[in-house]
């Protein structure tokens, strides 16, 4: 398992999936270079909810659940976007995995 | 939807049995578990030294423990009922994803150091040695098997694969060869109470919202107790339930029908969890520690009655094994089933009038029912044969006006996986998982263009998910999947008894 993204000329560890395997390496240079291996450019948009993930791990530990997030992100950028679709047109990997990888934080696990 | 880097089958007018494509899946393996996740569960962080010594020793254990394994080795006659019965085969069709030819792994293995026949002629009797080659086709092939046991259903012997595969993955786990999905969750079973890894906090603060969410869509105030000591009801939902979509609209079902009853429910920020992943590893010890959260939680709540979720291979744990695991439960109300069944309840309020529902607040959706493997084959709901397919019927025809049943050969105890039972819901088995749902996917099609369905409902955490995944690889739209208790959610009339 030595996978990595490069940051920086840094490579920082990732494990067989690309999530970071220490939090503490997370930058948003992290979260830019990951998005820019799956060809996405990160807007403003995607920075609000890579944001709010990072904020609610910070409190709670775990990633929020799909509807915290899409209330969360239907408050910050108005009702039309606090929506599933919405967020998957952000991330089409899905925002749960995909948008939790660019924050730095753990896969969620489960029958998710 | 990413773009798949492999070929996702086409949907025919009838489901065929595939051209063969031998070793089409060898190379699908899912991650092995780390030594942190082995550890967790006292198994072996890597391959033991002496694996084959070690392997052969537990293959032996188990056939002393289980008798049922023995006999599934022994009794095999090569009739080739099952070969096309396996959705993996439909979809892959890579002929070791036949039944007979995954028990086969195995049970070549059994024949070479468990038979006199094996041990003195081994090539005449299908017996082979133990080595790298076939470790290596046990960790892919076994990690290809959901233990749905639709085969077994249509072995003249009974034959049952899932503890076949169940058992396989057991001695892979005893030689330090885990899968990473299994293991990596029951460590987080124990360590934080579920699947997810939600810990108590988290669990209230998402419970809050779901709160604030009914009263704003309803007026009312339905509650989603934690932790409440002297409570009726025990509910144990699976975890996806607090997390994801379609699953916590089914969660809020569940509320505004106990809520609607009148009877007082709490759920366990201990036992946050009705799955119990340890039946996929083949693990009684796991399971055992498993299911004992369950009894602790209704000890310490004080409850009468355990009530589980929408979760197929839980209620199969739980219908099937939760008092020879857990009981005995003499503490708790014998007036009801040890455990329930939430469809149970809600089947019995809605038979008896007490809860009342407006079948024309689903009128926009035409619905079809997806049979979970575990509750079809494994398990029974109500107090009749067959019941674990009535009930839930019953539930959503109470619901909704438009119903329409699936292929009888694909429901019912005859009933295809979703893909993604037994342990595979991960996405790297990605390919795997869209290729075992073909079957239920052409099944779906049909009904789709015979009547219109535009939704899939479902009673099972993994279905859910698997097809919220898989379904826009087939050219439905993620959100054709709904939970049974959604649809009970969006008809149940809240507020003053009529």
């Amino acid at each position: 398992m030595t996978a990595a993204v490069a940051v920086k000329g840094k490579d920082l560890e990732v494990d067989e999936e690309g999530y970071l395997v220490k939090l503490s390496d997370w930058s948003e240079d992290v979260g830019k270079a990951m998005a820019a291996e799956d060809g996405l450019v990160l807007t403003p948009n995607h920075w609000e909810v890579i944001n709010f993930l990072r904020e609610y791990y910070d409190e709670f530990q775990i990633a929020p659940a799909i509807r915290v997030l899409t209330k969360a992100i239907g408050k910050k950028l108005g009702p039309e976007k606090g929506s599933t679709k919405y967020l998957y047109e952000l991330f089409p990997y899905g925002p749960a995995k995909q948008a939790c990888r660019y924050a730095g934080l753990p896969k969620p696990t489960g029958c998710i | 939807m990413a773009k798949p880097d492999f070929n996702v089958p086409r949907l025919a007018e009838y489901l065929e049995p595939p051209q063969l494509a031998p070793d089409a899946m060898a190379g699908s393996k899912p991650f092995k578990a780390s030594r942190q996740h082995q550890a967790a569960l006292g198994f072996p962080g890597e391959l033991v030294e002496n694996w084959e010594e070690v392997a052969i020793a537990k293959l032996g254990e188990l056939l002393g423990k289980y008798r049922s394994l023995r006999v599934y080795l022994d009794g095999c006659v090569k009739c080739g009922a099952c070969t096309d019965k396996c959705h993996y085969f439909l979809g892959t069709g890579d002929p070791k994803n036949m039944p007979v030819a995954r028990q086969d792994l195995l049970r070549s293995v059994y024949r070479r150091y468990f038979t006199p026949a094996g041990k003195l002629f081994p090539k005449l009797v299908g017996a082979r040695d133990l080595d790298n080659s076939v470790l290596d086709e046990w960790y892919s092939y076994f990690h290809q098997c959901s233990q749905c046991r639709r085969c077994s259903l249509f072995c003249p012997f009974g034959i049952d694969t899932a503890e076949i595969s169940a058992a396989a993955r057991e001695i892979l786990d005893a030689i330090g060869v885990g899968q990473k999905y299994c293991n990596e969750i029951l460590g987080k079973v124990h360590a934080i109470g579920n699947n997810l890894g939600l810990p108590g906090a988290a669990l209230q603060d998402t419970l809050a919202g779901l709160e604030e969410d009914v009263k704003a869509d309803t007026g009312v105030d339905v509650r989603f107790p934690l932790n409440v000591e002297g409570a009726e009801v025990l509910l144990i939902p699976p975890s996806a339930d607090f997390f994801a979509e379609p699953h916590v609209d089914g969660l809020i079902g569940y509320a505004k029908v106990l809520h609607q009853a009148g009877i007082t429910w709490t759920l366990s920020s201990y036992a946050s969890e009705a799955a119990n992943f340890a039946m996929f590893i083949g693990n009684y010890e796991q399971m055992r520690k498993v299911a004992l959260r369950i009894r602790k939680a209704a000890l310490d709540l004080k409850v009468k009655r355990i009530v589980i979720g929408e979760c197929g291979h839980a209620w199969r744990v739980a219908y099937s094994f939760l008092n020879t695991l857990a009981g005995p439960f003499d503490f708790l109300d014998r007036n009801y089933p040890v455990p329930q069944h939430i469809v149970e309840i809600t089947h019995d309020l809605i038979t008896r009038g007490a809860i009342r529902l407006d079948r024309e607040a689903n009128d926009h959706i035409k619905v079809t029912f997806h049979d979970s493997c575990n509750v079809a084959r494994a398990s029974r709901m109500g107090d009749r044969p067959g019941g674990q397919f009535v009930l839930p019927r019953e539930v959503i025809n109470a619901s909704c006006n438009h119903f329409h049943d699936m292929d009888p050969d694909t429901i019912g105890e005859r009933t295809f996986c979703c893909g993604g039972g037994g342990g595979l819901l991960t996405d790297d088995l990605l390919e795997l998982r869209v290729k075992g749902a073909l079957p239920r996917m052409q099944a779906l099609r049909q009904v789709q263009q015979e009547h219109g369905v535009t939704h899939i409902a479902a009673i099972c955490a993994i279905c859910k998910s698997q097809f919220t995944k898989v379904l826009p690889f087939y050219g439905f739209p993620m959100d054709a999947v709904v939970s049974v208790h959604q649809l009970v959610s969006n008809a149940i009339q809240l507020g003053a008894k009529a």
